[in-house]
């Protein structure tokens, strides 16, 4: 079954996903810890009232979490469950 | 004692309010344990005892995996720090919520689907059973360790200092009673008493944070950047309060402690064995990635709340009172709770109450699941798998694990005892950098890479703990600084408090040095077993 077209269509689907969103989501992490490190003057900069970068590039950090847990969670229920509900119950039957 | 004295000690004196403070926790205490005794009554087989029958629901698993992971130290520390340090206290938040997306993309499903009882089924399911298990087992119990004895030096702080206890006995005592009560827990509840335990007091520590957000907007007309401007002026600092590097911007080393810091926080979540051994309570890898949705939004919100508790601290409460009270500032939740309902008003006194009582909920449900975690790894892992070699029936495997409980709560309350006035937050980062040098490697090995070895998993898991320990004994956390749990002696020469800038890099790369200088071949078949079942759920437990 780990040979076969429809088990590596899962697998691609799985795979071409959560490793480069991965990758993204902590490089983007790591960009704005950097910031915070060394550069102090940029993320200081004001943008309303007492709001600076800093803040804002903060919150920016939740909501791109909660996007992508959104995105995951659409794309899984559309690409990955159906396609792996197919192959177990193949498999079960063949048992 | 400083002149400035402490309200909140003076308030906890105040013997009508100490009443009220033990009635709550009493309350508390006497509820968990009817859940305990009634999941107990329900708990059979083995299935039941590790895995809470693999009943719950995505979402009820989804509040105990957030009751189980938002601490002592996210609820009393990241409220402290941003109090004490403003912006810098927040990377704690950001990096504790991010982590999630490691956990929810590449660990959950599969680890549900994979494993049935520990993180060692997984880690152990292609390779060699018995040295595998045997790793496995360590790490988890040390990891397991160092964040228990966080929480019960935090533990002891809070409830001493609200009950105006000060004696060392006295705080020995509480140390105790807290462990005492976590070994009931684990060892008549098991999984579904702990379960319970984590969802009741995950809604308490939301409904708590909720009313004091709420309370904090008010004060200043649901103007956020008013009450920024407000912390920054009353903490003396002025704008730098609101930027980067208050903490952390001292020097070029301490900045490579922030970075750090950051990573430990980010790739240690996926690796927490207590957090992991959640993913086996619900039916299916569906389940478990609902778990986490809910997870990362309810921790999600929890987080955004402690910049309001943080910077309302700041801007309502002196900042000598809130040293004074706590130099590490465990304390400023309390004593806004104290502060937003009027320091001599019936009305603070039960805030205070209240938000006390949280605080003591969240210990005891974060400790329970660190128990069971530990108890577990060590009779399924080490007893029941190395020691009897799979010859031990559920019945023995059972009574191991309850003995291992009682085992680890001694050893805990122990430790936690000598511990009771160390740094709790630095206890808890160092958990989470041991987590993501010695487990996540191995993890994501095991799962994606088709050579990985037994020889990669070993060297991976010892290399990875080693090098995370042995950096932290010889860190400025041990010696040589003021702050250092030894501070008359210096034997550090490792320069960072946290040591994951280092021991994360080191534990991916062992993996891959051991696995590649070992001569033996990888089982093909069990890898496309392993990962067809990871991804299809078929065969799952």
């Amino acid at each position: 079954m780990q040979q076969s077209a429809e088990f590596g269509e899962l697998r691609r689907a799985h795979r071409s996903f959560a490793f480069p969103v991965t990758i993204a989501f902590i490089a983007w992490y790591l960009l704005y810890v950097l910031l915070s490190n060394y550069a102090g003057g940029f993320m200081g900069t004001k943008v309303a009232g007492h709001v600076n970068v800093a803040l804002v590039l903060g919150l920016a950090q939740f909501l791109t979490t909660f996007l992508i847990a959104w995105w995951y969670a659409r794309r899984a229920a559309a690409r990955l469950d159906p396609r792996a509900e197919a192959i177990k119950s193949r498999m079960e039957a063949g048992a | 004692m400083s002149p400035v004295q402490h309200t909140l000690l003076a308030a906890g004196e105040a013997s009508e309010h100490r009443t009220l403070i033990v009635t709550l926790f009493a309350v508390f205490v006497a509820a968990t344990l009817v859940i305990t005794v009634r999941a107990g009554r329900q708990t059979k087989d083995a299935a039941d005892f590790y895995a809470g029958g693999r009943q719950f629901t995505g979402f009820q698993n989804g509040l105990a995996v957030s009751g189980d992971y938002m601490s002592a130290a996210s609820f009393l520390g990241i409220a402290g720090a941003i109090a004490l340090f403003g912006y810098d206290g927040f990377l704690y938040s950001i990096g504790f919520l991010v982590a999630w997306l490691v956990a929810l993309l590449l660990v959950a499903e599969p680890l549900r689907n994979s494993g049935r009882y520990t993180m060692g089924d997984v880690l152990a399911y292609r390779m060699r059973q018995r040295p595998v298990r045997t790793a496995a087992g360590t790490s988890t119990i040390v990891v397991s360790i160092f964040y228990l004895l966080a929480q019960m030096a935090g533990a002891g702080v809070l409830v001493s200092l609200l009950l105006g206890i000060t004696s060392d006995g006295g705080k020995i005592g509480i140390v105790a009673l807290v462990g005492v009560l976590m070994i009931v827990y684990v060892t008549i509840g098991g999984m579904k008493g702990t379960t319970w335990v984590q969802m009741v007091k995950a809604v308490l520590l939301i409904i708590g944070a909720l009313l004091l957000t709420f309370l904090v907007l008010l004060k200043f007309d649901f103007n956020v950047s008013e009450l920024l401007g407000r912390a920054a002026d009353h903490s003396g600092k002025g704008s730098a309060f609101l930027e980067p590097g208050l903490k952390y911007g001292a020097t070029g080393t301490t900045k490579l402690d922030f970075l750090s810091l950051g990573i430990a926080l980010v790739l240690g979540t996926a690796g927490l064995p207590h957090i992991l051994i959640r993913f086996y309570t619900v039916p299916t890898a569906k389940a478990a990635r609902k778990s986490v949705l809910w997870a990362i939004g309810l921790i999600g919100t929890f987080y955004l709340m402690t910049l309001a508790l943080g910077f309302g601290a700041a801007a309502l409460i002196e900042p000598d009172e809130i040293i004074s009270s706590n130099k590490a500032g465990n304390t400023a939740a309390p004593l806004l709770a104290l502060h937003l309902g009027g320091v001599d008003s019936d009305w603070g006194a039960v805030l205070l109450a209240t938000i006390s009582a949280v605080a003591f909920a969240t210990i005891l449900a974060v400790v329970a699941g660190l128990t069971l975690a530990s108890s577990s790894s060590f009779a399924h892992d080490i007893y029941a798998n190395v020691i009897k070699k799979g010859q031990a029936t559920e019945k023995q495997e059972i009574g191991a694990a309850r003995w291992a409980t009682v085992g680890i709560g001694a050893v805990s309350i122990l430790l936690g005892a000598l511990a009771r006035d160390l740094n709790v937050a630095g206890l808890v980062a160092l958990a989470f950098a041991v987590a993501a040098s010695a487990n996540l490697p191995t993890i994501l090995y095991s799962l994606f890479w088709k050579r990985f070895t037994t020889a990669g998993a070993l060297w991976s898991i010892y290399g990875g703990l080693v090098t995370a320990v042995g950096l932290v004994l010889f860190s400025p956390v041990v010696s040589g600084k003021p702050t250092s749990m030894f501070p008359g002696v210096d034997f550090h020469w490792f320069p960072l408090e946290n040591p994951g800038l280092i021991s994360i890099p080191v534990g991916f790369l062992l993996g891959v040095v051991g696995t590649l200088l070992s001569k033996e071949t990888p089982d093909a078949g069990k890898y496309a077993e392993l990962e067809v079942r990871s991804l299809t759920g078929t065969g799952a437990h």
